[in-house]
């Protein structure tokens, strides 16, 4: 089963990338628009029909290695083949 | 003395590590792959600079899970001394040794320079005892994410408890960019609860010649190696 991890950094800290993007965006003229953060997706097939045991999975390998738990916030979504 | 270097894949800094250490102890320091399972006992393990598994995922991530590092815990329970330097810090706070977390720095530059660090008033620590508070140090920086960062919890403990080993110092009032990274608080290096872990973003293996410009790095390892001895 397909499953896609969402990690971004915490609320509070620091997101230089998200700030250099943040300026760029304003000098190319967009203004409407505020709180820019980056953060990263990983995409993997876990070898598992049942959802909530691929959920289960997902999460444990979050917690070990995906995700450094200090500073990054994640979330796991099952992918449907359409 | 029994020293050792731990090597990754993308370490780069180990062999100027190991120079440095025979340049002290008279001996070569023994060198622990990443892939090693069994290590001897050993007073001191470093873990040296570089771009460990191409810092991947996130600085120090994979090399943290690497079958090497439960050697190193082991010799960490057993009271052995451990020096993380730049990448060496990554990876230790990735392995959970020392907390809080390494970000990219602040100005998004990837910073190679020397700076000043100033001893803090610290816990007992072979690393610092040599030392009085207040001391300077030269010792140069080369690294993207060191920009060290914690909560306000983490911070109050550090700061409160003497776990801080250095701090970047401003060499004059008029300075502003004496910080290399944006640290919280300047801070440039952290010991664990019992003094014995030091993981700090300055190299001083890269300062311990007149050629490098300085030798404060050498006078740093010589008087912990020294320590740690007894």
């Amino acid at each position: 089963m397909k499953v896609e991890v969402n990690i971004s950094l915490k609320e509070g800290v620091l997101d230089p990338e998200g700030q250099a993007i943040d300026n760029t965006l304003r000098n190319l003229g967009y203004n409407n628009f505020d709180n820019i953060r980056t953060g990263k997706q990983i995409i993997l097939n876990i070898d598992e029909t049942d959802e909530n045991e691929v959920l289960k999975q997902a999460d444990k390998m979050c917690q070990e290695l995906l995700v450094n738990i200090v500073i990054e916030n994640y979330q796991i979504n099952i992918i449907k083949d359409k | 003395m029994r020293t050792a270097v731990a090597i990754f894949p993308g370490s780069n800094c180990d062999r100027d590590m190991a120079v440095a250490i025979k340049k002290i102890t008279g001996k070569s320091p023994l060198k622990l792959w990443h892939k090693d399972t069994e290590a001897p006992n050993l007073d001191l393990i470093v873990i040296p600079g570089g771009f460990s598994f191409g810092d991947y995922l996130r600085c120090g991530a994979l090399a943290a899970r690497s079958p090497i590092i439960k050697n190193i815990k082991n010799h960490v329970s057993r009271g052995g001394a451990l020096l993380g330097v730049c990448n060496g810090f990554q990876i230790l706070i990735e392995a959970n040794i020392l907390p809080g977390s390494l970000v990219r720095n602040k100005k998004l530059l990837f910073t190679c320079r020397e700076t000043t660090l100033e001893v803090q008033d610290s816990i007992q620590s072979p690393f610092l005892s040599s030392f009085n508070t207040g001391d300077c140090l030269n010792i140069p920086v080369a690294h993207n994410e060191g920009n060290y960062i914690a909560n306000n919890e983490l911070l109050k403990e550090l700061e409160n408890n003497g776990r801080i080993a250095f701090k970047y110092k401003k060499s004059s009032e008029i300075e502003t960019d004496y910080n290399p990274n944006g640290s919280l608080n300047d801070i440039a290096g952290i010991l664990s609860e019992n003094g014995r872990v030091l993981g700090m973003m300055p190299h001083p293996e890269r300062s311990i010649s007149s050629l490098h410009g300085g030798t404060d790095g050498l006078k740093f390892l010589t008087k912990s190696i020294e320590q740690i001895v007894g």
